[in-house]
């Protein structure tokens, strides 16, 4: 038992933090803040360059082979930079799909591709308001059919759905099947449309399908089930991404508040506040041991990653919200403007927790799996 | 990484496991009696001595003072173990989870081979004697006296909510040595006696009724030279040692009641529904057991901290912290759960024989019990975080000119 990261991983993350320090600021996530931009694409390259993308990709497809566990520490320092590159949406879901239940001629085709950056890839699934995966229709949505290799239909909000060249899109076939697609993005009979959203540094699109033509991934079974496990594998990523965030709000917080006088002394020095980042640390801490547990049944394929996914998730999200909305509270003023960092992890907070699902839905899970564990 | 057993752990788990299911009432059994007083203590003794018998007591000491001569990580594998049985280990815990690490750092030898095995099987009973009237969360406010006395140290004065004393045979006292300087400075740790005239143990009841606490008095209570634990002037060191010991010890073993929540959601139906259905309880289960998880990853990553070469840190507080506020929070939300019923804590008409109401009564205790929620949270900002302190009334002066009520 053992229940660290290797030295080797932890010296990736160190480079990974070293170099995120000096190309990733928040004046970089600003920068795609601030205007039309979908993603700092200077930043892209270099995490390219970095192999970031290759990591868990096998050799043979132009990876570099490494597990989950080296991805799980670049996802943290990702989220401790608030990185504004497709690298969730290109790397945890559509790489994965592909590499898991993509033919030998889709790993063939898309694989060394996404390992060297020239292709981003996303996930579409979200039906708006409606949710096809959970068989309700809403009026407005009623998600995409597929029928003879050709999709139609809107799916939104979908990450990265402006610059990827490809999506995983789920939908219902002839049979009412959910099913998973690779779809060209950059056909005719697709429209995307750029949404407004809560966090701007990472996109987010609507996609129209009329008769787009798609090919099933895989063997034509792949639905439901590796759906949810794609999206569990996901939740364990993200959940590294959300610790990183956590860890950096927290961070700037302090050191704000030990530098702000109030009273003739430090703000950090009442108790009020000092409680509160206490708090934070807790949370922090709860979600960075659900999270280590969580790479490891990834890493081991364990019997429980589905709760161990689940879990991961709900804590990682409810953490990141407490510390990104107390960081703002002790701030004061100062932490309500645009000026200052804070609303830039809170914004990524709420990003973070919708993306692959909210809370209600996966503390459903945890309930449901925790359940039907022996 | 890797949260999986080891081959050898994994027999350990099993063998655990059959012992435990040979020796011990499960988590879900209805049948095990509630005792109180004399009896449930022989009870406990008699289950702690077979424990040690078994080779599971003291299962990380060393093997010449009682211990089984294993791993922390074996301390963890019973743990998980245990907490799906009902066992009376509550008499040990503060003798072999706080007391006992502090007298393997600072006693001498001799002393340490003729006290620790005892205490590892249960023999023989201890207790923390810290607090005082005047001295709880400021414990090193404390004011009862140790004055030498040729090879002998002479104790007056009182302490109060100190745990288990009516069972004790040993005790484990903080003392002021020297009034005269500032209060961290002049203390001293020392083992003492239980059995002797000069101490006498009063019962305190709880609010729950119970009474499991107790003042008790000192008049010219002796201790050899040889029972003191550090240095004189020493014993805030000590002191921090036992406390951290006791955010370690329960930071494995701090009642959540979790398990107890979740055996409730697999059984209970409300009005002809499974409760496990209801929205608001899935909410509740997922929340806590997304806490319940992370502690116990939280325990392990520490025990790997540890098992590198690291000291356990003030994280310990965490458990605890996390821990206490949980098991209100389920008792309370389970006896809402039962509607107008919830109030009534009868054992053969409430669900897990009233467990909950009687949890709603003593969860308050729990929270204040080794350092209250506030106390943790200071701990974690100014330790961990590394936050400024509080302007301190008392800094810079003697013992006894720093004030102790309104003037
Ligand atoms: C069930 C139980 C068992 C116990 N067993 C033992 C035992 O075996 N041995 C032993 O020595 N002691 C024992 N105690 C005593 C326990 O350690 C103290 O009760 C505890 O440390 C609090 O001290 P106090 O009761 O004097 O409260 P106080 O210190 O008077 O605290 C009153 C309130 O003020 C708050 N407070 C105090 N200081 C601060 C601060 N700096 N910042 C913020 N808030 C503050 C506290 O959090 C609390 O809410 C036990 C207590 C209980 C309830």
């Amino acid at each position: 038992m053992n229940f660290e990261f290797s030295e080797e991983q932890q010296f990736i993350r160190d480079q990974a933090r070293n170099f995120l320090a000096q190309e990733c600021t928040t004046q970089t996530v600003r920068a795609v803040l601030d205007t039309e931009a979908a993603f700092d694409g200077d930043l892209w390259q270099k995490i390219v360059e970095l192999g970031w993308t290759a990591m868990a990709i096998p050799e043979e497809h132009g990876g570099l082979g490494l597990g989950y566990l080296e991805l799980c520490v670049i996802a943290e320092e990702l989220g401790r930079a608030l990185a504004p590159v497709p690298f969730s949406s290109s790397v945890y879901l559509a790489t994965e799909a592909i590499k898991r239940w993509g033919s030998a001629e889709q790993q063939q085709q898309y694989l060394p591709g996404l390992a060297s950056g020239e292709l981003i890839g996303t996930l579409a699934h979200w039906d708006g308001l409606g949710g096809v995966s959970n068989g309700k229709h809403s009026g407005d949505n009623d998600g995409v059919r597929a029928s003879d290799g050709k999709l139609s239909g809107c799916k939104w909000p979908v990450a990265d759905g402006d610059s990827a060249h490809f999506a995983v899109t789920s939908a219902r076939d002839e049979s009412g099947e959910l099913r998973l697609y690779i779809l060209d993005l950059e056909q005719a009979s697709v429209t995307r449309q750029v949404l407004p959203s809560v966090d701007p540094s990472r996109s987010q699109a609507r996609l129209d399908f009329e008769g787009a033509s798609a090919a099933a991934l895989g063997d034509g079974t792949v639905g439901e089930s590796e759906l949810a496990q794609l999206l569990d594998s996901a939740a364990i990523l993200l959940a590294f991404e959300q610790i990183g965030g956590c860890q950096a709000a927290m961070d700037s917080g302090i050191a704000y508040t030990r530098e702000r006088y109030a009273f003739g002394r430090p703000v950090a020095s009442f108790q009020a506040i000092k409680h509160k980042f206490a708090d934070m640390f807790v949370a922090l801490e709860l979600a960075r041991s659900n999270a280590y547990y969580g790479a490891w049944a990834l890493s081991s394929d364990a019997p429980d990653l589905p709760l161990a996914a689940a879990t991961a998730r709900v804590s990682a999200s409810d953490a990141f919200y407490l510390i990104s909305k107390e960081n703002i509270q002790a701030h004061g003023g100062m932490g309500f403007t645009w000026e200052f960092d804070c609303h830039l992890y809170y914004r990524r907070a709420q990003l973070l927790s919708a993306q692959v699902g909210t809370a209600p839905h996966w503390k459903d899970l945890v309930a449901q799996r925790l359940l039907h564990a022996a | 990484m890797d949260f999986e057993d080891t081959p050898e752990l994994a027999d350990f788990r099993a063998r655990v496991r059959s012992w435990l299911d040979a020796n011990a009432v499960r988590r879900t059994d209805q049948l095990f009696m509630s005792m109180e007083g004399e009896e449930a203590f022989r009870e406990a003794k008699a289950w702690y001595k077979a424990k040690a018998d078994a080779g599971f007591a003291c299962l990380s000491w060393p093997s010449e003072y009682g211990g089984a001569g294993l791993t922390s990580l074996h301390d963890v594998v019973w743990a998980q173990e245990v907490e799906n049985y009902r066992t009376r280990d509550g008499y040990f815990v503060i003798g072999i989870g706080n007391c006992g690490p502090a007298i393997q750092h600072f006693s001498t030898e001799d002393v340490k081979r003729e006290l620790l095995p005892r205490m590892a099987s249960a023999e023989d009973v201890w207790c923390q004697l810290f607090s005082e009237p005047s001295a709880g969360s400021d414990v090193a406010g404390l004011r009862t006296r140790a004055e030498r006395d040729g090879d002998n140290w002479k104790i007056n004065g009182q302490k109060i909510w100190t745990s288990g004393a009516q069972y004790s045979d040993y005790g484990v006292v903080l003392t002021r040595t020297d009034p005269d300087v500032s209060k961290y400075r002049g203390l001293t740790l020392f083992m003492i006696d239980m059995r002797q005239p000069g101490v006498e143990v009063r019962p305190i009841k709880q609010m729950d009724g119970g009474q499991h606490f107790n003042e008790v008095y000192f008049q010219d209570a002796i201790i050899p030279d040889s029972y003191r634990l550090g240095e004189v002037g020493g014993g805030w060191t000590g002191a921090l040692t036992v406390l951290m010991s006791e955010r370690l010890a329960i930071s494995g073993i701090q009642p959540t009641g979790f398990p107890q929540f979740l055996d409730l959601v697999r059984s209970l139906e409300l009005n002809g529904e499974p409760i496990a259905d209801d929205p608001i309880v899935r909410e509740r289960l997922a929340t806590w057991y997304s806490q319940y998880a992370g502690l116990q990853a939280a325990n392990k990553r520490m025990i790997t901290a540890v098992a590198k070469g690291g000291v356990a840190g003030a994280e310990a507080s965490l458990g605890k912290l996390v821990g206490a506020v949980m098991n209100q929070e389920i008792a309370n939300f389970c006896c809402q759960l039962f509607g107008p019923a919830g109030i009534v804590s009868d054992e053969n008409l409430s669900p897990e024989r009233g467990h909950f109401q009687h949890a709603v009564l003593f969860s308050p205790g729990v929270r204040l019990a080794g350092g209250t929620d506030e106390v943790m949270r200071n701990i974690i900002a100014e330790q961990v975080l590394g936050l400024p302190q509080e302007p301190r009334a008392d800094k810079g002066m003697a013992f006894k000119d720093i004030p102790t009520g309104p003037s």
